[in-house]
């Protein structure tokens, strides 16, 4: 028996064309049209805004590293987690791989620098059981599409139509071409077994290990012809792959890593109207937000482009919970569509219609509560928030806002609260007799100076209900020690819902008025009890002396010993704690409330499954009270029901807007008597210890006696 | 064809902004706190304006009696989509009753041309009065209550009124004339701060009573043949009555009462 080598691709002839020259061709071939699919799919980016990303190149590369490289955000889908990681892993280790066989095709003895000998043997291993990995992953994940049907991939059919046969397809392309590669090198290596030769070392129980052990007994011109044809396959299905991509959620595996490069760094900001376009320039702005496609900012359109659909956005999304109707996963999915039929790679672009009655309805861009849920657990850092207020922009900018919002945002506009109350009596919570007893607050006007301002803003000024919340904070403060006071009548809302809600001209003047106002009073810090204002004046206002939530002044002053509390009366109450979105999420104030509640003594507190950064939206807080949503079912009712799932009879929360939410979800849901909410400063002045009883009771007798002299 | 639309507006005293208290006098109401925002039925004329000038084309122009304080409603009016705000000014218009109001209106209107003259049914403050006057005075055609409008020839408008219990009536009726817009007929457009900043340097023409051609003596406080005498806050009747019980209990008599009351047969 004459012993010959296996003929390698580029040695061989492909019907009249030598394998090196047909592999050329088609490598130039496959990078060409890449090239020219990727072209065309930047051509609406590049006639986008302009978006500020090209800061903080360090901060950006350690976000590669961790939620690009490090996969961080995928775990929190235990088994789709684990699953991307692998496939992830395994791609990133298949790279090289991946070019030395390409090249291979018109060099066939190349071999990749530093891959030579000792290294060469271990990479093989290394890359057998990656390519393993990925085949077998690729089946369970077809199985999980096929089989068990995770709900958050289903299709409502007011989105259109589900998409799993093009997941399928799509997986068994990726199968196809590590089955390839596996045949590939099991074909040469049972070649060169049965030819006595040495043959490369194949990682025991890796794919192209048992093939090699199926392809043993077999003639040696069929291996020559597997070989040869499994590196056309590989070829073929590389490159097809390669331009497929750009046509659907596949492309993310190209874009990803510049959506998680170029991901928006600061939590709890809106992007300005226009980047690089100043505040006294804005009148010269045209038009105001998204309107149509061409208004969102490239990094948001590139966004569109990297959703990988995983549904993981809209499965926490409260507003898709209750049936309104929004699903941030569509959002996104309706733009990237309507991006590729007038952006098509065949043909020229055109110019579509506006967005807000094609692709999205006014409804669909109300429904968001800004709670930031969505954007929480996405993999791949999209954002949502600024895009939904860019949409709420163009609305406001076009006149286009329901009825129940303009009542409300004229109000604002000419008593600086939604309710329309009057201005001077902004300050009138703290006028209860036993309050003022107890406790006087300052209003910081003409000559009234002080270190801190407690802002309270305008629903714990003026609702009923709520301004227990601010007597609480102020008598927390009082307790403390803390040299406060507050702004009163001159107290403007802070406007965070109102930006959010796309009034920035509004909000602008909310904001300067307030300020100007706040630096009036010379006030070294501010706290305050609503997470919706801490954010505005953290975030949204610029040159403001430190911000703290009253949440954070009382964990401090526990620590420090300042605040002690009384042992809770009831032990048979079960506490848990409901994080607001603007204090947890946008803030990532999360241990701080739960210190609190664990140094009262005696109270028994449990978590719900949704807690911290999965927190569910209580229903939205400002203007969103005034909204008329249409859904299933309040945000709030699921919420309560959450808490009593998690088997707790009292809900505390930090910001006046939950306990709106949350008292209204309790009598809605039917546990009333059964369940309350209580607000953490409300809960700490309760069980406070106090510092001088005796010095209180002094007061109250004081006056009693007061009382008794004016012949009450 | 094209309609030139003039909608008369008011501004008033904003009754979801304010808390309304008497004066010390006792004849008019507290007014040092007040803010103020176009009368809410004139804000629905407007935008009725607006969208039938879209669909026919044509200019719409507000108009108002009143001081330098009320030019202010009309640049939100012209932030909606107004093409001209014009405000009716005078020393001797101060105190004119309904009849001065519609009679310095009507000199305003004969010196222009407008196929349709639009108002609210009744302003906030007001009786709802000067929209018929004013057609009387023009000797135009008149419509009260009209909740739909559909421009049809150059010659005339189909027109839905609401009827008392709801029912709709529909009526054609010839241009030029009058019509009193009912609240709902539309859903008014948002303006905010920045509309009303683009339209700040438009110019607002202010005409007097020598302009107009009105006699001093037939309009304002001297002209007034209705003069208010008192202003007061009714007594709070008896009649409110507190359900209790559980809730179940609530509903049951609820039922009963609106049963009883023949509210539900």
């Amino acid at each position: 028996m004459t012993v010959r080598s296996i003929l390698e691709p580029a040695q061989a002839n492909y019907w009249l064309m030598q394998g090196q020259t047909l592999f050329l061709i088609l490598h130039i071939l496959g990078v060409a049209c890449f090239s020219y699919i990727v072209a065309k799919r930047m051509t609406p980016l590049l006639r986008g805004q302009t978006d500020a990303r090209w800061d903080r190149p360090w901060t950006r590369l350690g976000m590669v590293g961790k939620f690009w490289l490090g996969q961080w955000k995928q775990p929190r889908y235990r088994c789709a987690g684990t699953l991307h990681l692998l496939i992830f892993a395994g791609f990133l280790l298949l790279a090289t791989r991946a070019f030395t066989v390409l090249i291979q095709g018109v060099s066939a003895n190349f071999v990749m620098p530093g891959l030579s000998g000792e290294a060469g043997h271990v990479y093989g291993i290394i890359t057998d059981y990656a390519a393993t990995a990925v085949f077998l992953c690729m089946v369970i994940a077809m199985i999980r599409r096929l089989v068990f049907r995770p709900a958050r991939y289903e299709v409502p059919p007011q989105y259109g139509q589900a998409r799993t046969a093009d997941a399928i397809f799509l997986l068994a392309l990726i199968a196809v071409l590590m089955a390839a590669d596996g045949l590939l090198e099991a074909s040469k290596a049972a070649f060169q077994t049965q030819q006595g030769q040495p043959a490369e070392f194949l990682a025991v129980l890796s794919l192209a290990w048992m093939l090699r052990g199926a392809l043993l007994s077999t003639s040696l011109p069929l291996l020559q012809n597997l070989h040869l044809g499994s590196y056309v396959l590989h070829e073929v299905t590389f490159f097809f792959l390669l331009c497929y991509r750009p046509f659907g959620i596949q492309f993310h595996v190209e874009t990803s890593l510049f959506s998680v490069y170029f991901a928006k760094l600061d939590r709890g900001t809106l992007k300005p109207v226009r980047w690089g376009v100043s505040e006294e320039h804005l009148d010269e702005v045209k038009s105001f937000g998204v309107k149509k496609f061409e208004d969102f900012t490239w990094k948001h359109m590139l966004d569109f482009y990297s959703c990988a659909d995983c549904g993981r956005c809209s499965d926490n999304c409260p507003a898709n919970a209750v049936g309104r109707p929004l699903s941030p996963r569509f959002l996104t999915r309706k733009a990237r569509e309507y991006s590729f039929q007038h952006y098509p790679v065949l043909g020229s672009a055109d110019q579509g219609p506006n967005l807000i009655g094609s692709i999205y309805s006014e409804d669909e861009i109300w429904s968001c509560t800004t709670c930031g849920a969505c954007e929480e657990e996405c993999p791949l850092l999209i954002e949502y928030i600024d895009k939904i207020v860019d949409l709420r922009r163009g609305m406001i900018d076009d006149g286009n806002v329901p009825q129940s919002l303009q009542k409300p945002l004229k109000a604002i506009e000419s008593r600086g609260n939604a309710y329309g109350k009057m201005e001077k009596k902004r300050a009138d919570w703290v006028k209860p007799k036993e309050f003022q007893l107890a406790c006087n607050v300052r209003v910081l006007e003409g000559e009234q100076r002080a270190d801190t301002l407690y802002f309270v803003d305008s629903i714990t000024s003026y609702d009923d209900r709520m301004q227990a919340i601010g007597r609480a904070t102020a008598k927390i403060l009082d307790h403390v020690g803390e040299n406060f006071g507050i702004l009163g009548a001159a107290e403007k809302d802070s406007g965070h819902e109102v930006r959010r809600f796309g009034e920035e001209t509004l909000f602008q003047a909310l904001r300067d008025h307030n300020v100007e106002a706040i630096q009036a009073t010379g006030v070294k810090r501010i706290v305050t009890s609503d997470p919706h204002a801490y954010n505005a004046l953290k975030h949204d206002y610029k040159n403001m002396p430190p911000v703290e939530h009253i949440s954070q002044v009382i964990a401090r002053e526990v620590k420090s010993g300042k605040i002690q509390f009384r042992p809770v009366e009831d032990k048979n109450n079960v506490y848990t704690y409901h994080d607001p979105c603007y204090l947890g999420r946008h803030n990532q104030i999360y241990d701080d409330p739960r210190d609190v509640l664990d140094a009262i003594p005696g109270l028994k507190r449990v978590e719900m499954e949704r807690s911290r950064d999965r927190s569910f939206c209580c229903g939205g807080g400002g203007l969103m009270l005034f909204y008329e949503p249409k859904e299933d079912q309040r945000m709030g009712v699921k919420r309560v029901q959450m808490a009593a799932e998690a088997g707790a009879n009292v809900l505390v929360t930090a910001c006046p807007f939950c306990m709106v939410n949350m008292e209204d979800a309790i009598k809605v849901a039917g546990l009333e008597g059964k369940m309350t909410a209580i607000d953490l400063a409300e809960l700490t002045e309760q069980q406070l210890v106090r510092k001088a009883p005796a010095a209180v009771e002094a007061a109250e007798v004081a006056g009693m006696q007061q009382e008794f002299a004016a012949g009450r | 064809m094209t309609v030139e639309i003039l909608v008369c507006v008011r501004r008033v005293p904003d009754t979801s902004e304010n808390e309304i208290a008497l004066n010390r006098e006792g004849n008019d109401i507290e007014r040092d706190d007040l803010v103020y925002s176009i009368n809410e039925w004139d804000n629905y004329a407007v935008e009725e304006a607006l969208q039938m000038v879209a669909k026919a084309g044509g200019n719409v122009t507000v108009v108002t009696v009143g001081g330098d304080d009320d030019e202010e409603i009309l640049r939100r009016e012209m932030a909606m989509g107004a093409n001209h705000g014009v405000l009716l000014c005078d020393e001797a218009f101060d105190g004119s009753d309904g009849k001065g109001i519609a009679t310095i209106l009507k000199a305003f209107v004969q010196k222009g041309h407008y196929d349709l003259i639009l108002t609210g049914v009744q302003a906030e403050d007001g009786g709802a009065q000067v929209g018929g006057m004013l057609a009387a005075m023009l000797d135009y055609p008149f419509a009260s209550l009209v909740n739909s409008i559909e421009v049809r020839d150059g010659k005339t408008l189909k027109i839905g009124r609401e009827i008392e219990g709801g029912n709709k009536e529909m009526n054609e009726i010839d241009l030029p004339c009058v019509l009193s817009i009912q609240t709902g007929i539309n859903e008014p457009r948002y303006v905010g701060m920045r509309g009303i900043r683009q339209v700040a340097s438009l110019p607002v023409p202010t005409y007097g009573a020598a302009e107009l051609g009105v006699e001093a003596g037939a309009v304002g406080a001297s002209g007034a043949k209705v003069k208010r005498v008192d202003y007061f806050a009714p007594a709070l009747g008896k009649g409110a009555r507190m359900l209790e019980g559980s809730q179940e209990e609530i509903i049951d008599e609820l039922l009963e009462l609106v049963k009883a009351k023949g509210g539900l047969k």
